[in-house]
């Protein structure tokens, strides 16, 4: 006891750190990653690495030589925000196209707002919008799921079920295909059970609570339920809207990001109904096949309102 | 089980010294009775260079409302009247005595048998507990008197006895629980009595099985009090926490506990108040605990109030190598001590000795908006937003976002991944509004 | 041809009545300012500060037009040169002030005050006295967690890491204030700046009796007395142990640096001692002693 140590309390602190959230996530996605891998085979692992490895090194370059500042790269955020920009991107995508993605999805998501815990927007949905509208036809031919092939670019390729409903294309897949994943749709979104699998495991690591994903979920069930009811043309049954398209990679992993979505109970049920809403209008009544980067994106901008004007629920407030 | 609704987390128990025997410290040659508390005004003391004082012996008189008589924790000779550094550095007054023997004044009754029955009046058993100068032994030493006298037109229901220890490594209250358990029911009733309320109930979280089942078995023959196992989880021991717990009542803001009906007590000071109105003996000692993960001999011992925390660390071993921060208290609201010259004061809880790895906080990272904060706060507040607020010094805004609400737990800090300090820069902040408040009146 | 001819009409027409609009309503909601206003505030530094008690330069100008006289009217950034200015923009007169400066009242650097303790907590001095008296035993002395620093708008005053003292920079300080309000410990004061810059202080403010404070710093004051003997201009006065100079009365003849046992009090910008002074107090100290 030399010099003795004086600061204000707590004295202890609970070992959770930033790192060990990403690392959660990261753990969380690979069910998803491993489905996509079995059914797009080297085309999605060259995808997901390109998008990981890219995020990482411009993040590494951009820290150190315009920022000149700290490199937090070990911290796992631009690991997570690459590969979540992976699964979302078909498989059959060129690599330079995925490396632009990853460019924009950090530098212009994420740094230029100053770097992790800043930005208004999500990084990889950033990176995944900018593509989409930069490359449409690319990032909008999937290749069909075929178990364990070596096939990259050229691949046969699937109309994702949202097109199918969209413009009339055909017969939908199974229930139970969609549930397992064996549609055509971006690498990483096409297995609901595999991103179910890794739901409960934020959950259960208290990484996430469960009011944004259940609220996103609970709306779209509910609103292309009374559609459906309405109009079985104009809207297909709920179970297929929940588990095609982006919806369920969406509800769990984007709209939770921590930085983007609003700060507490209240407002994540808001912000996930919100964002269920706009993804059901943008499907049925838009240009785009799926909208919900595009519902996401539209609510991140709403947080910052919704933070400022919904209070959590104070100690003592009366339960209306 | 129950557990209050809102926030908490649950750090690593480490009660190292549960179930250690009480052990009575030695007494050294000179005692530093403080004179002032945590909160309210100081006493005035009563005694002056020379005096000849005896143990229990009034030495300071309460000065104000909310204030507290001193009693010799000694017998000896009063060497000055002076000021002594308290636990963060500044002087505060306080009597020091040079001890000569161990003569008790002739009206305590040091037998231990236990007196069951008290045929006192309210009034009267108020009046003996402001005159032994009780204080909440949890923490905030609030005279304990001013509790038991609800304000006009409020009436107390129900009394609850916060056996909670929810902080980390202290286990003063668990053993005091073990060795006095009957004792504490017998205060409890007095209580009841004063009050004027027919339940109690006895507040101990789930950790404590031996506790909850000595005091279930005790509390047969004792009408009105139920000991009711809580599910572990801090702050339960905060007071609006353990009502909401209990009776499921939240108290509002701003206001305090008689609001929905309840008035909380300790249950060391439940003890105390057994020993003053049924012992006449005043409060001069306590139980404090040492402990700490290297901590030679972690236990509990019953310490005279004025005795250098240094002479019962050494008979506890001494401080263990590689010491980094010693802590007055829990390791979650205690305060970190400048040296151990410190007196031992009516709310000292605990010594707790943190390893040098264990006392340096980890750099700060930008805040990644993952809103734990927010879902820890036990009052429902944001901590993210208040800290930024308090970095901006924008107090209007953080008064309206409720920062006088902050008990000051500590949760928001300790559950940050980022390592912010959210709890020091809210402080800062709640001390500024609170200052801003008071000059409007 | 026909498009861009009624594209350009259309727009014309849009343009002039919307012009029209916005001259009446200008002309309606006009609110009359005293355009003297305007110009005291060209004249003032524009730097914001608050130091005058104002919110911000325009409110300073506001008041100096709307008071009767420029009485305890002062912008400590610009001094005299710049009321004077002001006094005759405004065609009223300007009292002489006497320009101060910013003086840190501790000398306890690292070297004097041994750090008994380790501070391990946000960096800010207010947050810090709140939780204990300081790394130091001394519990009066500077902090160095550079709330000082923070404050200035004007670069004028910085922590010195070697010591960890804030020390001013004479040149750029404006005498704002700002720096006195932010200092928990209540170390900085406005003194005269003195003829020449000259100064003499006591830089300390522990208020313990002589042998605390000796204990927890070198150069502390230790209310001995013996400036307030030797000052022939009855400057000097001792309460709770601490000798304060007044600054009014000080004619800065520097006897009471001399004695000072512990040199607690500090001269500054006077030109080096002759060597006969040294010899001429030698023979006293033990006289003192």
């Amino acid at each position: 006891m030399e010099k003795l140590i004086i600061s204000p309390a707590p004295h202890i602190h609970g070992g959770d750190s930033v790192s060990k959230n990403m690392r959660n996530v990261i753990i969380a996605l690979l069910p998803a990653l491993l489905v996509g891998l079995y059914y797009f085979g080297l085309g999605a692992l060259v995808v997901t690495l390109t998008a990981v490895l890219a995020s990482v090194l411009f993040e590494y370059l951009i820290q150190k030589y315009i920022l000149k500042g700290e490199v937090t790269i070990t911290d796992g955020s631009a690991a997570l925000t690459g590969l979540l920009l992976g699964l979302n991107l078909p498989s059959n995508i060129p690599a330079w196209m995925v490396v632009i993605g990853a460019l924009i999805a950090i530098g212009l998501g994420k740094m230029s707002f100053g770097g992790l815990g800043n930005n208004p927007f999500n990084p990889a949905l950033v990176g995944r919008v900018f593509l989409l509208i930069s490359f449409p036809v690319e990032m909008t031919t999937w290749p069909k799921p075929t178990p364990l092939t070596l096939h990259y670019i050229d691949a046969e390729t699937a109309a994702t079920p949202l097109s199918v409903m969209k413009m009339h294309l055909g017969e939908l897949p199974s229930t139970l295909n969609l549930f397992i994943g064996s549609i055509g749709g971006s690498l990483g979104e096409v297995s609901a059970v595999a991103i179910l699998i890794g739901l409960i495991y934020l959950l259960v690591t208290k990484t996430i609570t469960w009011h944004i994903p259940v609220s996103i979920l609970a709306t779209v069930f509910i609103f292309t339920g009374i559609l459906n009811g309405v109009n079985p043309d104009l809207c297909a049954s709920p179970v297929v809207h929940l588990f095609t398209g982006g919806l369920m990679l969406g509800a769990v992993f984007m709209a939770t990001d921590y930085v983007t979505s609003p700060m507490n109970p209240r407002g994540m049920l808001i912000y996930g109904a919100g964002i269920g809403v706009i993804t059901v209008v943008i499907r049925l009544f838009g240009a785009y096949p799926e909208g919900v980067s595009f519902a996401i994106l539209i609510m991140n901008a709403f947080t910052p309102l919704i933070n400022r004007y919904i209070k959590p629920k104070r100690f003592g407030e009366k339960v209306k | 089980m129950k557990t209050f609704r809102m926030g908490g987390i649950h750090p690593k128990e480490n009660k190292f010294s549960a179930g250690k025997k009480i052990r009575t410290a030695e007494i050294p040659k000179q005692v530093a009775i403080p004179l002032s508390h945590y909160v309210g005004s100081p006493s005035e003391s009563v005694v002056k260079k020379g005096d000849m004082v005896k143990v229990g012996q009034m030495i300071g008189k309460a000065n104000g409302f909310i204030s507290a008589n001193v009693h010799s924790s000694v017998s000896g000779k009063v060497n000055k009247i002076d000021v002594q550094l308290d636990a963060s550095g500044y002087k505060r007054p306080a009597v020091f005595i040079d001890v000569e023997g161990d003569e008790w004044i002739e009206t305590i009754d040091r037998s231990t048998d236990i007196k069951r029955e008290c045929n006192l009046s309210k009034e009267e058993i108020i009046k003996k507990i402001q005159d032994a100068g009780i204080v909440g032994l949890g923490g905030a030493t609030f005279p304990a008197h001013v509790k038991l006298s609800p304000p006009p037109g409020k009436k107390a229901e129900i009394l609850i006895i916060n056996a909670v220890e929810c902080e980390s490594y202290l286990t003063c209250d668990h053993q005091l629980m073990l060795e006095k358990g009957e004792e504490i029911l017998v205060g409890v009733t007095i209580i009841m009595k004063a009050l004027g309320v027919s339940k109690a109930v006895v507040g101990i979280e789930n950790n404590k099985k031996d506790a909850i089942e000595h005091l279930t078995e005790l509390a047969k023959s004792f009408t009105g009090i139920e000991v009711m196992p809580l599910k572990v989880r801090y702050p339960q021991g905060g007071e609006k926490q353990l009502i909401d717990a209990v009776i499921r009542r939240q108290v509002p803001s701003g206001r305090i506990p008689i609001e929905v009906g309840a008035v909380v007590q300790n249950v060391g000071t439940t003890y105390a108040i057994y020993e003053a109105v049924q012992k006449n003996k005043p409060m001069f000692e306590r139980i404090l605990t040492v402990t700490g993960k290297d901590a030679p001999n972690p236990g509990n011992y019953l310490v005279r109030l004025g005795v250098y925390l240094q002479n019962v660390v050494d008979q506890a071993g001494g401080v263990p190598a590689g010491t980094g921060k010693i802590v007055g208290g829990g390791p979650m609201m205690g305060r970190s001590l400048m040296n151990l010259s410190v007196p031992m004061a009516k709310g000292s809880a605990g010594v707790l000795f943190m390893k040098d790895e264990e006392s340096v906080r980890k750099p700060i990272k930008n805040c990644i908006r993952c809103a734990k904060c927010v879902s820890v706060c036990p009052m429902g507040l944001e901590p993210y937003l208040l800290m930024t607020q308090s970095e901006r010094n924008m107090w209007p805004e953080m008064e309206g976002n409720r920062v006088m609400d902050c008990i000051e737990c500590g949760s928001c800090s300790y559950t940050c991944p980022s390592n912010r300090p959210l709890l020091d820069y809210i402080r800062f902040g709640k001390t500024t509004v609170g200052g801003i408040i008071r000059s409007r009146k | 041809m026909n498009v861009i001819l009624i594209s350009l009409i259309t727009l014309g027409v849009v343009g002039a009545v919307s012009a029209i609009i916005l001259f009446f309503v200008a002309k309606k909601f006009h609110v009359y300012e005293d355009p003297r206003i305007d110009q005291v505030e060209q004249a003032l530094p524009g730097a914001n500060c608050g130091g005058c008690g104002f919110p911000g330069c325009r409110g300073f100008a506001d008041a100096c037009v709307k008071a009767d006289t420029l009485d305890g009217l002062l912008c400590p950034v610009g001094g005299n040169e710049t009321m004077q200015k002001v006094a005759g923009i405004l065609g009223k007169s300007a009292v002489e002030a006497v320009p101060t400066v910013a003086v840190v009242r501790c000398a306890g650097t690292c070297e004097h005050r041994p750090r008994m303790n380790e501070y391990d907590g946000v960096k800010h001095c207010f947050i810090a006295h709140n939780l204990y008296s300081g790394e130091t035993g001394c519990s009066f002395g500077c902090l160095g967690l550079g709330d000082c620093e923070v404050a200035c708008e004007f670069d004028a005053i910085h922590v010195n890491p070697v010591t960890k003292l804030p020390e001013v920079d004479e040149d750029k300080c404006t005498s704002c204030g700002a720096c006195v309000k932010a200092c928990p410990k209540l170390l900085i004061e406005l003194r005269k700046k003195g003829p020449k810059s000259r100064r003499i202080y006591v830089a300390c403010r522990n208020e313990d009796k002589g042998h605390i404070t000796r204990k927890s710093c070198e150069v502390g004051c230790i209310g001995c007395g013996k400036c307030l003997k030797v000052c022939p201009h009855d400057a000097i006065t001792i309460t709770n142990n601490l000798a304060f100079i007044d600054d009014s009365k000080c004619k800065l003849c520097r006897k009471c640096v001399e004695v000072c046992p512990t040199n607690a009090i500090v001269e500054l910008n006077f030109p080096p001692r002759k060597p006969k002074v040294e010899t001429a107090e030698a023979p006293k100290e033990p006289v003192n002693a």
